[in-house]
């Protein structure tokens, strides 16, 4: 099994925070990873990405290949059309956050951004900081997102959740729960489409 | 032994600690500041107490690191692509002492400038020094390499180099760790004569030097890091070093390449190899990230055949980085790719944080600006660069660290009036001291902005070399106590920023203003740790 992701986002959204709980779960399975990240200038709010790749077999390229990665999961709607070309055009999936993040004076007009999300065949397009505010943590949008990608994944739930409690155990028990309840919504989301 | 996830830079952090390093001595600067960081971060750092603050610039690491290496200890240098221009003077030097402790310097390129001014390519360094250096390929090559380079600094008593990119510094793979060696007793160089550079001594040890290079070539032709695959197929040779090697076997990604493959992570050029390849295949394509290094060397200055081909012939672009696509379209592999972007996407470049007290601090240099025109503000390094962007576009100038106010030296000794220069707390104690000092010493008419946030910020907040003493610094280097002065970058006290400002302007000699408040990011970690410190 061989599955390829660009993680999309605006420098301090925190994408990583996604990709390490999936590397965390998908080692834990005794996969091989790959994560290319951008640390540096562009985290300064501007655009950053990160090659994540996961197989069973060595992985050779730290860059997915154009045309050919599986998923796209961005926090961010016009960032996570920004990658469409690494996108395989037939079977790749892409999973958003429907909320803007606008830091720019020229961001395009949101209705147009939303019916280009909609030309798209395969794709989740989910309002995670409204779902993440009313199970009462508008900092854990990033959980609903990853929930939302969670069923296309290849790793079990169950697997994803215990990574989660891993990655957040330090901050507590009302972290963890609401981290695994925000991942939880994201799931169902995807699941009803 | 399980592996470990680990970005390239922190895999060269802990194969040095693990090979018994007792100190790292860097400046930060992308993408290298992993390292240091892992090390400062590292429970085995600590309790062996290896040295691991930061320097005040790349040559003062450069020579702490060469002082270590003469007391007999393992020592490790590192520094982004530029940093190497500026230690430039004791890296080229220490190639004529040798090192007596392992001595490993090592250089992070920036191909792409995803966070830098240039994309220079470190491997030259290593060859015009004279030296052998390493070019890792994955994070696992990246520990092994580190690791085994302190054995060959030691054996062959040379300083080596490691070369890593961008993207295989920042980037993460699972690493198997090697069984760690106890760092070496004190040993001071036996030799008295070995760092002594007076030029009779220095003649002798360039002999020596040159002497070295077969043996350096030889290591390479058998290095385990260099490998030459042989294939059916001699239409193609293809040479791919570093990370390029990654990008081609994509390309083969569960058949094996039909065509003959030469690695090369370790040099000099194991020019053996590369001859076995040229004398067999039709054309031999090179791979490489960064400049044509090695396609340079292979076809030397007539390429009387043409069938060397990669970033000089155009089968590969010039410049930027490589990626899988670009190696397979040299090979004449289908190219692939997505859909378009769309085009209501446009750019986000980065911006001042919200709440960064360099805004402040442009907000008033503007007004006090606007009514002596365009062009008359040299700037400098950091975060403060994206003043350069709209809604600021206060600066017209970023050289290299420390320029700015040597810059507006230039500039007011061409009459240029009134001239600003604009520096970070860290770049000035970096590279701008000396550059002050040459204003003092002439008396220039230029007024200095030194942006006090407290840290580093560019580079994720390090400390600052200079904190709270940056004042008493201008005051000993000889500015006039009362052109110095500390205000505060905040909306209240606009108005009497840009006075003073203007004042200084009018000084036909040395000012600097110190606009002095913390950097939001560093603030508000700090603020964190005490709250959760309370709980
Ligand atoms: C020779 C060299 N070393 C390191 C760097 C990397 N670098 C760029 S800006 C910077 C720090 C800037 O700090 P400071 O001057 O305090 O400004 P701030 O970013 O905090 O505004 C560093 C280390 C570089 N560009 N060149
Ligand atoms: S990191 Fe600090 S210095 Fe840099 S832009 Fe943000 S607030 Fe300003």
């Amino acid at each position: 099994m061989k599955i390829d992701i660009i993680l999309a986002g605006v420098g301090g959204q925190g994408i990583l925070s996604i990709a390490t709980i999936v590397g965390y779960a998908a080692v834990k399975r005794g996969m091989y990873m790959k994560q290319a990240e951008v640390h540096g200038m562009s985290q300064r709010g501007g655009d950053v990405q990160s090659h994540f790749r996961l197989s069973d077999q060595e992985i050779a390229s730290d860059l997915i290949p154009m045309g050919k990665a599986d998923m796209i999961i961005s926090v961010e709607p016009m960032e996570s059309l920004r990658y469409l070309p690494w996108l395989n055009p037939e079977t790749g999936w892409l999973i958003t956050n429907d909320q803007p993040f606008i830091n720019i004076p020229n961001y395009p007009d949101t209705e147009k951004l939303s019916e280009e999300l909609g030309k798209l065949k395969n794709k989740v397009v989910i309002n995670a900081d409204q779902i993440a505010k009313d199970l009462g943590s508008a900092r854990s949008a990033n959980m609903v997102i990853l929930g939302a990608a969670s069923p296309y994944l290849g790793i079990p739930f169950e697997e994803i959740e215990a990574a989660v409690r891993e990655t957040f155990a330090r901050k507590g028990d009302d972290v963890v729960n609401t981290n695994i309840a925000c991942l939880r919504a994201g799931k169902e989301f995807a699941e009803k489409l | 032994m399980s592996k470990t996830l680990f970005l390239g830079d922190e895999a060269v952090a802990q194969a040095a600690l693990d090979a018994g390093l007792s100190g790292v001595y860097a400046y930060p600067g992308t993408p290298s500041t992993e390292i240091t960081e892992f090390i400062q971060n590292s429970k085995q750092g600590k309790e062996g107490q290896v040295h691991s603050i930061w320097a005040g610039n790349e040559k003062t690491a450069m020579e702490s690191a060469i002082g270590m290496s003469y007391a007999g200890k393992r020592a490790m240098v590192c520094m982004k692509h530029v940093g190497l221009n500026v230690a430039a003077d004791p890296f080229m030097n220490s190639s004529i002492t040798g090192a007596n402790g392992g001595l490993v310097v090592v250089v992070a390129d920036d191909p792409s400038m995803h966070s830098s001014q240039d994309e220079q390519d470190s491997r030259y360094y290593a060859k015009f020094a004279l030296i052998p250096s390493f070019e890792p390929s994955n994070q696992q090559e990246a520990y092994d390499i580190t690791y085994a380079a302190f054995d060959y600094s030691e054996k062959y008593r040379t300083p080596v180099l490691i070369r890593l990119t961008t993207r295989l510094s920042h980037s993460r793979a699972g690493v198997e760790r090697r069984e760690a060696r106890p760092q070496n007793p004190l040993h001071i160089e036996e030799n008295p004569k070995q760092f002594i550079l007076l030029p009779a001594n220095a003649r002798v040890h360039y002999r020596t030097l040159l002497g070295k290079q077969d043996a350096f070539e030889e290591e390479s032709v058998n290095s385990p890091f260099n490998k030459y695959i042989d294939g059916a197929d001699k239409k193609f040779g293809i040479i791919a070093s570093g990370i390029a090697y990654n990008y081609l076997m994509e390309n083969f990604e569960g058949h094996k390449c039909p065509y003959p493959v030469l690695k090369i992570a370790q040099y000099p050029v194991p020019s053996k190899l590369v001859a076995k390849m040229v004398d067999e295949c039709e054309t031999v394509l090179v791979a490489e990230e960064g400049y044509p290094f090695i396609e340079e060397q292979v076809r030397g200055l007539l390429n009387r055949t043409g069938n060397i081909i990669g970033r000089l012939s155009g089968a590969l672009p010039r410049d930027g980085e490589l990626n899988p696509n670009l190696v397979a379209k040299a090979l004449g592999l289908p190219d692939t790719y997505g859909a378009p972007v769309p085009e209501l996407v446009v750019p986000r470049p980065p911006a001042l944080c919200v709440g960064c007290p360099h805004i402040d601090s442009y907000l008033a240099i503007n007004e006090a600006m606007a009514e002596y025109g365009a062009g008359k503000v040299f700037a400098d390094i950091g975060c403060y660069t994206l003043g350069a962007l709209p809604p600021y576009k206060a600066i017209y100038t970023t050289v290299d660290m420390g320029a700015s106010i040597t810059m507006a030296k230039g500039a007011a000794d061409a009459g240029l009036r009134p001239v600003m220069a604009v520096i970070g707390d860290s770049t000035f104690t970096h590279s701008g001291m000396t550059s002050l000092l040459d204003c003092i010493y002439e008396n220039t008419p230029v007024t200095v902005m030194i942006l006090d946030n407290s840290t580093t910020g560019m580079t994720g907040g390090q400390d600052s070399h200079a904190l709270g003493v940056l004042g008493e610094i201008c005051k000993g280097l000889g500015v006039k106590e009362e052109h110095i002065h500390r205000i505060t970058p905040l909306k209240p006290h606009h108005a009497e920023n840009v006075a003073l400002i203007k004042k200084e302007l009018e000084y036909e000699g040395v000012s600097v203003i110190i606009p002095t408040r913390e950097c939001i990011q560093t603030l508000s970690r700090r603020m964190k740790k005490q709250q959760a410190a309370k709980k």
